[in-house]
């Protein structure tokens, strides 16, 4: 059962994904790549981690990928044309090549027994992520939001209207 | 017995049931709002199908199912007949982590009166919700209107921006009741009205609850919000280009996010089925009380009816509903009649809220709906996170 979800959703992501490469419009594009996000956020719940799942559909398919519809809404930019040579032929198998090497080498690298199994994991509620980032994480925690809000007011100050 | 034991027997029947009764609910909803706002308007309302318009939804089920679904050759296909179905979706999906009421058992089987019950319910929730403005903002934009698209943008800007205080605002009961689990956020509030969260210390949730409520109309769209489909500036706003059962799963899935947001707000701030006092101080009773005297005042209005064709229908609402009043004296569906009375209760109760603004708000300026959402609502719910989480910490040691 977890393996036969795993692979429709593996399969979904991977579709998407190319999906957002290949379509002309944006709009199209965009909303691939919300169908990766919740597919991903699938997978992770295969995984055991249910609140990683809940903030990946929230934060990134609710949150910002909303922002770039709006934005290309907003601009009402419309389908892109095809120019120049497109690299498909030496890029595809480059790619499988790639993936593939990976794929071996992080086989070799991590043996079998300690890799997740599905269901397996069990740290992946909020009680345990809560726990990890104000004890073990802290320092990365807090330097983290601190550097979210220079970002913040940063984006603050530039966005703001000269007062005469 | 092996069938009726199975998790997938019993999940089949609950979603089933669920699924029905949500259906029923939505169509009466809109009788019973149109009804509500005609009377704050003093005008009778529906009347003409059936006793006191009670089949008007059925009517209105049938013309939005026989009418003609017009395809205009301008969309954006795809994401045209795309965009009611994920409005729907997201909309409906929320409901399966709502629970309705306690464990029960009926016959063998021993259930709890919910779909199902995740340790992340909360933010199940607000994952769907968040989901849901795909469904307005494709179908602003897949149109290919100026008025459509307009609708479109004004709701991903509002539900983005009033989603920030709405989660403000539901985690500070959730360190209160500390669990994001919907059925454990109700256990713990058991006891009375004062352990409710929106009286129960070490802060009471007043503030919290407010902005809640603030921040759930702008995320349904309702009136003072409802710029996305504003009548007098926008045609119809994003739903403009859509007819048929189409529009009707938009309209649909407005009412169906009212009903989740109101579950949600008993569930965090009003203590869920739990009843507002003991049973010792007779909390049991209430409902009996309140169907015998809707019954009474019924039957009265029917001897003294004021027009002919009240003689006839009042006297069988009264009857109807003091038979109502006795179910809920019998001790055989009293453990579980009782909690989902309380639970539609206070859901009801909101929901009425939700009709009598509308029937009495008028619409919110663009440019202030930011500024209320960005200049006031989001620091008064940090702030009152803020002291929340101190006391709580404070306290709890």
């Amino acid at each position: 059962m977890d393996v036969i979800l795993f692979l429709i959703f593996a399969l979904i992501a991977v579709v998407c994904a190319i999906n957002v490469v290949v379509q002309t419009h944006p709009i199209s594009s965009a909303l691939s790549l919300v169908g990766v996000m919740g597919s991903l956020a699938v997978l992770y719940l295969l995984l055991g981690a249910e609140f990683i799942a809940a903030a990946q559909v929230i934060v990134y398919a609710g949150a910002i990928m909303v922002l770039f519809v709006f934005v290309i809404m907003l601009l009402n930019a419309g389908a892109e044309t095809r120019t120049g040579r497109s690299y498909l032929i030496p890029g595809a198998p480059l790619l499988v090549l790639f993936l593939g090497l990976l794929a071996f080498f992080v086989q070799r690298i991590f043996p079998d027994t300690t890799m997740v199994r599905f269901g397996g994991f069990t740290g992946g509620g909020p009680a345990e992520i809560g726990h990890a980032l104000f004890t073990t994480y802290l320092l990365p925690f807090e330097v983290t939001s601190i550097l979210i809000l220079v970002a913040i007011i940063g984006a603050i100050v530039l966005a703001r209207k000269e007062i005469e | 017995m092996e069938l009726l034991d199975s998790f997938i027997f019993i999940t089949i029947v609950k979603a089933a049931v669920v699924f029905a009764v949500l259906m029923t609910t939505l169509a009466y909803l809109q009788w019973v709002e149109r009804k509500v706002i005609a009377h704050v308007q003093v005008r009778p309302g529906p009347y003409r199908v059936g006793p006191h318009g009670l089949l008007q939804p059925v009517a209105d089920v049938i013309k939005l199912l026989t009418k003609e679904d017009l395809l205009p050759p301008y969309v954006n296909k795809p994401l045209y007949l795309l965009a009611p179905f994920l409005a729907m979706t997201m909309a409906l999906i929320s409901i399966s982590v709502i629970p309705f009421g306690p464990m029960i058992t009926v016959g063998p089987v021993k259930t709890w009166m919910q779909l199902t019950d995740l340790n992340i319910g909360v933010l199940f929730i607000l994952a769907a919700s968040s989901m849901g403005v795909y469904g307005i903002a494709l179908a602003g934009w897949s149109s290919n209107n100026k008025y459509a698209l307009i609708g479109g943008l004004r709701s991903s800007a509002q539900m983005i921006s009033y989603e920030l205080p709405m989660s403000l605002a539901i985690a500070a009961p959730l360190l209160i009741s500390n669990t994001l689990s919907l059925r454990q956020l109700v256990e713990s509030q058991k006891g009375g009205i004062f352990n409710w969260n929106i009286l129960h210390g070490p802060f009471p949730q007043i503030v919290s609850f407010i902005v809640f409520m603030i921040a759930a109309f702008a995320e349904t769209n309702r009136v003072p919000f409802d710029l996305p489909e504003a009548e007098n500036e926008l045609v119809a706003g994003f739903h403009t280009e859509y007819s048929s059962m189409k529009f009707a799963s938009f309209f649909m899935a407005e009412y169906s996010n009212m009903i989740t947001v109101s579950a949600l707000a008993t569930l965090l701030f009003l203590g869920g089925w739990m009843a507002p006092w003991s049973v010792e101080w007779g909390a049991s009773l209430v409902p009996t009380v309140i169907f015998a005297v809707a019954g009474a005042t019924a039957l009265y209005h029917g001897a003294n009816a004021a027009r002919k064709r009240d003689k006839r229908t009042l006297p069988v609402f009264g009857v109807v509903f003091l038979g109502i009043a006795g179910i809920f004296l019998l001790p055989v569906v009293q453990f579980w009649l009782l909690p989902l009375f309380w639970f539609a209760a206070k859901t009801g109760g909101i929901l009425f809220l939700f009709m009598w603004v509308r029937a009495t708000l008028p619409r919110f300026r663009y440019d202030q709906l930011m500024g209320f959402t960005w200049k006031f609502l989001f620091p008064v719910a940090m702030l009152n996170l803020l002291v929340t989480s101190f006391l709580v910490a404070w306290f709890t040691k």
